[in-house]
């Protein structure tokens, strides 16, 4: 058996098999008379069951075989790209992944799947090919190959074995097709010191039965990254091979000159030969541009160049304090080749989002039918990248907001056509880079959302007062509300897994923000806005009552003096004209009870998120710094205008500030500190 | 942690420690390392039983404050506090936590049959936050229930 290194390489690369496959299924819905996606879909089954035979998982080749088989119908034009067969196809898709994990297919839904693609035919026509083994429909190569059994002979040439040839998975291979009697002769084999264990000195013979064709056997050599050679033997009578012959290569042409000649003459596997030209160009193109590199590794990488990053800021700090000008010039070096570093390992861990997108049309394309709502699915900036923790955590809460937008938001075509709307709705997701945030947007035009109705539910439900005055904004915010999802709402598709809330709340714990826009009768919004990477961030550091915190330098819009005449708190309100435009603030030193009186110049970050501006006051603005960013523990989870830490130049920590939490502070305006989560153990202290 | 769980193994190794008048004993498996005291980063907003963070080997770790939960009064300033850095599980997943001692005093293996339960009556302590408590050299020997006080901060961090 293959070790767990290997089979975790081959998964990885069969996990992108198959979401190359199921992307191609669903474009074949949408076109399905483009051949070149049949094609493309071909390819990538016949290397799911190259890879699977070849990695030993036997039941996947046959599976996949079978199921190839069946498309190859469709590649030859005898079967019709039908919703029924891409159907099928995504039903056996999904069973790839089972069929790798071992899973027993108890339900016999993988039989079902099989019966049902072998069974699609075009209209009637009885196919050639009848009985279960439509095998030999191979049409496009089958021509004049002969469909009696076939006696063959086959070696391994050069250093096969050096160049990492497997000689028991061809066999295994040609074992899958029917071959029978396969018997390896070792005359050719030297004794032992004189073994070259590059060469492979053995040669096989088998019998392949009837309705075989020499392509297909050709097949089985597709993965062999060596020069082999493939001899036709004369069938003897009693079946089985007499070893007494001389040389087979020899034999053959005497024997039977209409058929036999070598079938086919060496070929490097790599560049020669038609089928093993079009599998190895894809693979031989991803891997001269890529390399997989484990994502454990990856972290690893990010972890050290963290601790990197936080050195660097002690030694610069240190070579300040020396003011020694060589060592400065080398802590400036660092400094600059550390910020290459750390750029170098976050472009690393960004995935396009397209790696997302696959399962979400999916998800889209079956919901649409089983909801009789029909929906085109539009995907803009699939290549807007994000960091891949980011992307991992996306997922869920994009599922449920799709989900969210054809289940509720989406109308029926008759409800659609009734409002004078084309029966067909129209669901968008976009990804698009903002500053340092990504913006992922879902759009329906669907029917929209009713604040009146929201409003009313929210009131009944206790979260808001019947008399609160509150904007639309407010208002959509309020679906967010752990509780707020109620019994009327759920069916058997939204109802289940996460709510509102939980979507909300992963986003937050991503350090990112949700919003809702919608309108009435038109349709509704929902954006998301994420930070670019979780792990550094270039932060402003600031001060306050002597202690330290950061601020995300990608939301920091500016900075200003605090004038002298809003030093001390008004009644009115602490307000800031800044050219025209009236921005709240907030005093973090009674924000968070710091110690001791304000100087007597104070500064205000405007902080901003969206459209929405705040003030911070600080005493004195530090600088900015490469903050990395720490997680705070569960124990301060409680503490929400805090998102994380980081660690300072001289080694003490600094608070990462929570924008998003402080821009809701300042546009409610409470002037007292926050409140103070007491002891935890009231009962005990008093 | 129960008292019977720990009487599970006949001896027990403890770090004992000085916390105002009290003297407590850590189970030295939980301890990772003593350190001399660190500049600590106030916390805005947490709890009284958490209210600083500080930098432990380039990790942000929560300063606790045992004397919150155990109820017990009285500072002591000599300059032989240190910080304990432990392990403990909170809500079942191992996180380091450092809490401060206003003195160390040693490493002993005692007999877990030593250790009583607490008196759940007339007890200046809260029972539930501690395992129990022995005769040690210069008085009683407090267990505190790690887990339990850590878990119940957590559950108040998150309604918070």
């Amino acid at each position: 058996m293959i070790d767990e290194e290997t089979a975790a390489v081959f998964r990885e690369e069969l996990r992108d098999l198959v979401d190359s496959l199921e992307r191609g299924l669903l474009d074949l819905k949408a076109a399905p008379a483009d051949m070149a996606l049949v094609n493309q879909v071909f390819r990538d089954l016949h290397t799911v069951k190259g890879s699977g035979a070849m990695f030993g998982y036997a039941e996947l080749a046959g599976f996949i075989h079978r199921f190839e088989t069946a498309f190859d119908r469709v590649r030859a034009g005898e079967v019709p790209v039908t919703a029924d067969l891409i159907r099928l196809a995504l039903a056996a898709r999904d069973e790839i992944p089972r069929l790798v994990e071992g899973q027993a297919d108890t339900e016999g839904r993988r039989a079902a799947i099989l019966d049902g693609l072998a069974a699609l035919r075009p209209e009637g026509a009885e196919a050639a090919a009848g009985g279960a083994d439509a095998v030999a429909a191979d049409t496009d190569r089958a021509g004049a190959d002969a469909v009696g059994p076939m006696a063959l002979e086959f070696r391994l040439l050069g250093p096969a074995l050096g160049l990492g040839a497997r000689p028991e998975a061809v066999l295994a291979e040609l074992r899958d097709i029917g071959a029978v009697d396969i018997v390896a002769d070792l005359a050719e084999v030297p004794p032992l010191d004189q073994l070259d264990p590059d060469q492979c000195m053995i040669v096989w013979r088998a019998l392949v039965p009837a309705g075989i064709s020499e392509a297909q056997v050709e097949e089985a050599f597709i993965f062999v990254d060596a020069e082999w050679k493939l001899t036709r033997l004369p069938v003897a009578d009693g079946g089985g091979f007499d070893f007494g012959l001389e040389p087979a290569e020899a034999a053959a042409p005497a024997q039977d000159a209409g058929e036999a000649a070598a079938v086919a003459a060496p070929v490097v596997a790599a560049q020669a030969g038609p089928q093993a030209g079009v599998q190895a160009a894809p693979m031989a193109a991803h891997s001269a541009a890529t390399i997989r590199v484990s994502a454990e590794r990856l972290d690893a990488l990010m972890d050290a160049v963290g601790e990197l990053v936080i050195v660097e800021a002690r030694l610069t700090e240190l070579a300040r304090q020396s003011r020694d000008a060589a060592l400065m010039t080398t802590a400036e070096q660092i400094t600059r080749l550390a910020a290459g570093l750390r750029d170098a390992t976050m472009t690393m861990r960004m995935v396009p989002m397209r790696s997302l997108v696959g399962r979400f049309r999916r998800l889209v394309t079956e919901l649409s039918d089983r909801l009789a709502k029909p929906v085109t699915f539009a995907v803009l900036g699939e290549d807007t990248e994000l960091d891949k923790t980011v992307i991992e955590k996306l997922a869920d809460p994009l599922v449920h907001v799709l989900r969210n937008a054809l289940d509720h938001g989406m109308e029926t075509p008759a409800h659609r056509q009734d409002s004078g709307k084309p029966a067909t709705g129209v669901i968008e997701l976009s990804a698009e880079h903002a500053g340092a945030e990504v913006l992922i947007r879902v759009r329906d035009d669907g029917r929209g959302m009713d604040p009146a109705k929201i409003r009313a539910k929210a009131v009944a439900q206790g979260l808001v007062a019947h008399d609160a005055v509150l904007t639309e904004a407010q208002i959509f915010g309020l679906v967010f509300e752990p509780g707020f999802s109620t019994a009327t709402e759920v069916t058997d598709l939204s109802g289940r897994g996460v709510g509102m809330d939980v979507v909300r709340r992963t986003i937050e714990s991503l350090r990112g923000a949700i919003e809702i826009d919608s309108k009435l009768g038109q349709g509704t919004t929902v954006t998301l806005r994420l930070p670019l990477t979780l792990a550094i961030i270039e932060g402003l550091l600031v001060e306050v009552g002597g202690e330290k915190y950061t601020l995300p330098m990608a939301a920091v819009h500016e900075i200003v003096a605090l004038p002298q005449d809003r030093a001390e708190p008004k009644r009115t309100g602490d307000f800031l004209d800044i050219r025209g435009r009236f921005v709240p603030f907030l005093r973090l030193r009674s924000l968070f009870g710091c110690a001791g009186a304000a100087p007597a110049e104070q500064n205000v970050v405007i902080v901003s998120a969206g459209e929405q501006r705040v003030g911070i006051v600080v005493d004195r603005i530090v600088g900015t710094n490469q903050t990395v960013i720490k997680q705070m523990s569960k124990l301060h989870a409680g503490v929400r205008a805090v998102s994380g830490a980081t660690i300072l130049g001289d080694g003490s920590v600094a608070l990462i500030l929570d924008v998003g939490h402080l821009i809701g502070l300042g546009r409610t305006m409470p002037v007292g500190p926050v409140a103070v989560a007491g002891t935890g153990f009231a009962e005990v202290a008093a | 942690m129960t008292l019977e769980e720990v009487q599970k193994d006949a001896q027990l190794t403890l770090v004992t420690m000085a916390l105002g008048s009290q003297t407590l004993a850590i189970p030295a498996s939980a301890l990772r390392e003593i350190l001399d005291p660190l500049p600590v980063t106030r916390v805005p907003g947490a709890a009284a039983f958490v209210p600083h963070v500080v930098n432990v080997r380039g990790s942000v770790v929560p300063l606790a404050n045992l004397k919150i939960a155990l109820g017990i009064t009285g500072e002591a300033d000599d300059g032989r506090s240190r910080i304990l850095v432990l392990e403990v599980a909170l809500d079942g997943e191992p996180a380091l936590v450092a809490v401060t001692a206003d003195a160390v005093y040693e490493v002993a293996t005692i007999e877990t049959g030593l250790i009583e339960r607490i008196p759940e009556t007339a007890s200046i302590w809260p029972p539930e936050y501690l395992v129990g408590l022995y005769k040690g050299p210069t008085g009683f020997v407090l267990l505190p229930d790690l887990a339990a006080i850590f878990s119940a901060q957590t559950a108040h961090a998150a309604a918070a």
